[in-house]
């Protein structure tokens, strides 16, 4: 069963190179239901294949399926091959999962545009790379799948590209990610220099992954700190988060299965992938993983509370999420970010599809000031959406209160202030969702003031039945509801209450073996900081309250955290000032002079020596015939010199 | 009868010299044309002279090389100098200059 694998990147595949040739054909909304299917069949042949990989015994759930031959150069060796273990299979179940998911949604969801074939084609494409990135053996072709995932993520921000602010977004996340993914090409060339294989696992034990041992401590932390560069630029940690809230220009589809579930993860698979090789490190070198995770958890959550805009808030929210993943691999809790990565796909996935049922229902309003009381017109989208706040804020037994307890846990056992940071960030968490739902579903409707405001006809039009908010098709609630169950549920993958129902960390323990730490607290204190937690959680939720519903307490939303702390604006004076005198520096005085210089030195130079040696041709055959005549009498007495004569 | 091979090394030794004299010194592209072709039958004789000497075969294969050599030379270079000639009647070697750098 397990030989099938390659059936799971090969559906989407084709139905890329369908859509390619006949999606314009098909037209709407057969090439939607096409990529669905696609997608759809990539799930149950992973199903199947997770069943095959549960059907062995656990010293053997790794298995490589060798495709064809890449690239055999000399000693360097890269084949198309897949990796299957219980760490790719969960990414490969929950991507195509969602991804089938999301795709059914855009089928709603993109009704009507005239890119409808073409959206459909990046989306498959997307699947594709992702899939390749998760299931790639070596880290190259896993390299050809962030790069794939990296593109098709710059085609979909800028799928509106006639905008120019959507052209723009799509160019800094293209821009922003090249800065990571030097980080990874450099890890990938000093992998190969060190150890002479960057395959992670190999039959024969040739793995880089299982030479682990040989790496210099010097090494070893440059090779992680390099891919955690990488890392950082595709999951969006500080400094390179900056592409993540701008690519919410895309549609908001894109936003919930690539800028929130699945690609923006990829920097988290890859941290546990290579979870070997960061026990090889200096001891700093996880700290550094953990402090960026939570310093970026924090700082994403503050800017969160300020945003207008409702998919802005999200954004936010997902870089916040991403930074905890990242404190939990910091900590040695590589299971909990795994889990956490999933119940934030259910929930975020969800919560960003309820956004774009929002935003469809208002009709392309995406300001949060212009909504409220939206419930009564939107119950099934305001349903799911509190399921997944709910999910988001850690109340339990809903799934992110599972996942998010694990990471503190962890953090607790690394340093006392990253879980201090942790707790803080999750009442923001709670604040800022919080917030988000009481400005949208509850209160005042405001958006009828929006669509009176400025209009002739001002009761005609308020009262015209078009300009109300409206339920979505069922297209696009089905998986609202799919993904709320999940979020409700999610959590029960792992429950900590019992160690055999630990379930995904007995399953994920021989890919994160000798690398995961336990928490070594007693169980009082586990139930300690879960309440702490929870209590944060709540407290959050009920500040909002008092914000947003009583309106006994004034709302804190200051113009600093609004503009995300000026980071952008430092970005832009930074680059644009010093930035560019150094490369105008570099252009007129290194370039101009220093090498130009070198080129034209070796012109002049050639040009000087001829204008001397040209003297010597004379135009006289009888002159040159002497010449060789010399040369010969030279080169004979030379000879006979050396001869001893 | 058995010559001494000095002798024909003396003789290939004279011929050569006459053809390289000739060539420095005479102005007549055709002259000079012929000078080449006693410098290269000297050489050859001296070829022959050490193949017998040494009893080596290489000797004369070389002496056949040449001679294919000298005869696709001939077949350019008489080409070239009849052409000159043709248009510049009673030319020297000294008046062509034209490659002077």
């Amino acid at each position: 069963m397990l030989s099938a694998v390659w059936v799971i990147p090969a559906l989407p595949l084709a139905g890329v190179v369908l859509l390619l040739l006949f999606g314009r054909k098909l037209g709407e909304p057969w090439a939607g239901v096409l990529a669905t299917v696609m997608v759809a069949g990539s799930f149950a042949a992973s199903v199947v294949t997770y069943i095959g990989l549960v059907g062995k015994d656990e010293a053997h759930r790794r298995f490589l399926f060798h495709l064809f031959d890449w690239l055999p150069v000399g000693n360097f060796k890269v084949d198309v091959g897949f990796l299957v273990d219980p760490l790719s299979v969960t990414m490969v179940l929950f991507v195509t999962g969602v991804g089938a998911l999301i795709h059914l949604y855009s089928i709603g969801y993109m009704h009507g545009d005239k890119g409808y074939p073409r959206f459909f084609l990046y989306l498959n494409l997307f699947a594709f790379s992702m899939l390749m990135l998760v299931l790639g053996d070596n880290l190259l072709l896993t390299f050809l799948g962030w790069e794939g995932v990296g593109a098709c993520s710059y085609f979909l921000i800028s799928f509106w590209f006639e905008e120019m602010p959507n052209a723009v977004a799509g160019k800094k996340a293209f821009v922003t990610n090249r800065v990571g993914d030097w980080g990874y090409m450099l890890a990938t060339f000093l992998t190969f220099t060190a150890l002479g294989s960057i395959t992670y696992f190999a039959k024969d034990g040739s793995g880089f992954l299982q030479h682990t041992d040989k790496l210099t401590l010097t090494t070893a932390t440059a090779i992680a700190l390099l891919l955690f560069v990488g890392a950082c630029g595709k999951s969006a940690q500080l400094p390179l988060y900056v592409w993540l809230p701008d690519a919410m220009a895309g549609p908001t589809p894109v936003s919930a299965l690539i800028h929130a579930a699945t690609m923006v993860t990829s920097g988290v698979y890859l941290m546990v992938r290579v979870s070997p090789l960061l026990v090889h490190t200096y001891t700093w070198m996880p700290h550094v993983i953990a402090w960026v995770g939570a310093i970026t958890a924090l700082f994403a959550a503050t800017v969160a509370v300020s945003q207008r805009d409702i998919k802005k808030v999200l954004a936010y929210s997902t870089v916040s999420q991403l930074g905890y993943m990242f404190l939990a691999v910091g900590s040695g809790a590589y299971v909990a970010a795994i889990f956490h990565m999933i119940t934030h796909a259910f929930f975020k996935a969800l919560l960003f599809l309820g956004a774009g049922s929002v935003i469809h229902g208002v009709h392309e309003e995406q300001d949060m000031r212009f909504m409220g009381a939206l419930r009564k017109f939107m119950p099934i989208t305001a349903g799911t959406f509190i399921v997944g706040w709910l999910a988001i804020a850690g109340v339990p037994p809903f799934a992110g209160f599972w996942s998010k307890d694990e990471i503190l846990l962890a953090a607790w056992g690394q340093n006392k202030a990253l879980w201090a940071i942790g707790l803080v960030t999750a009442l923001l968490t709670a604040y800022y969702m919080s917030r988000q739902v009481f400005m949208v579903f509850f209160g005042e409707p405001r958006w009828a003031k929006e669509h009176a405001a400025g209009e002739v006809a001002e009761t005609e039009h308020a009262h015209d039945e078009h300009a109300e908010p409206h339920e979505s098709p069922w297209t696009m609630w089905v998986p609202l509801v799919v993904l709320a169950l999940l979020a409700m549920v999610g959590g029960a993958i792992n429950l900590p209450v019992k160690d055999n129902l630990r379930y995904l960390a007995h399953w994920l323990d021989p890919v994160v073996h000798g690398a995961e730490i336990e928490s070594a607290a007693a169980t009082g204190t586990k139930v300690a900081l879960a309440a702490t937690a929870t209590i944060a959680g709540l407290v959050g939720i009920a500040l909002a309250i008092g914000v947003y519903i009583q309106k006994r307490l004034r709302a804190v939303e200051p113009d600093l955290l609004l503009h995300a702390y000026h980071y952008d604006e430092g970005i832009s004076a930074l680059v644009g000032g010093p930035g560019e005198m150094g490369a105008q520096l570099t252009a007129d005085v290194v370039d101009k002079q220093g090498i130009d210089g070198l080129v034209n030195g070796a012109g002049w130079l050639a040009r000087f020596v001829g204008s001397k040696v040209r003297v010597v041709q004379t135009g006289f055959v009888r002159n040159y015939a002497l010449g060789i005549a010399g040369g010969a009498v030279l080169a004979l007495g030379w000879f006979l010199v050396r001869a001893g004569w | 009868m058995n010559v001494s091979p000095s002798l024909y090394l003396s003789l290939s030794a004279i011929m050569f010299c006459i053809g390289a004299v000739g060539l420095l010194i005479r102005r007549n592209p055709l002259v000079m044309f012929m000078c080449v072709e006693l410098m290269l039958n000297a050489v050859n004789l001296t070829f022959v002279t050490f193949s017998r000497m040494l009893n080596d075969i290489g000797g004369q294969v070389v002496v056949f090389f040449v001679l294919v050599v000298a005869a696709a030379e001939v077949t350019v270079g008489l080409g070239i100098i009849v052409s000159i000639l043709r248009r510049h009647p009673g030319t020297t070697a000294d008046d062509l200059t034209l490659l002077k750098g």
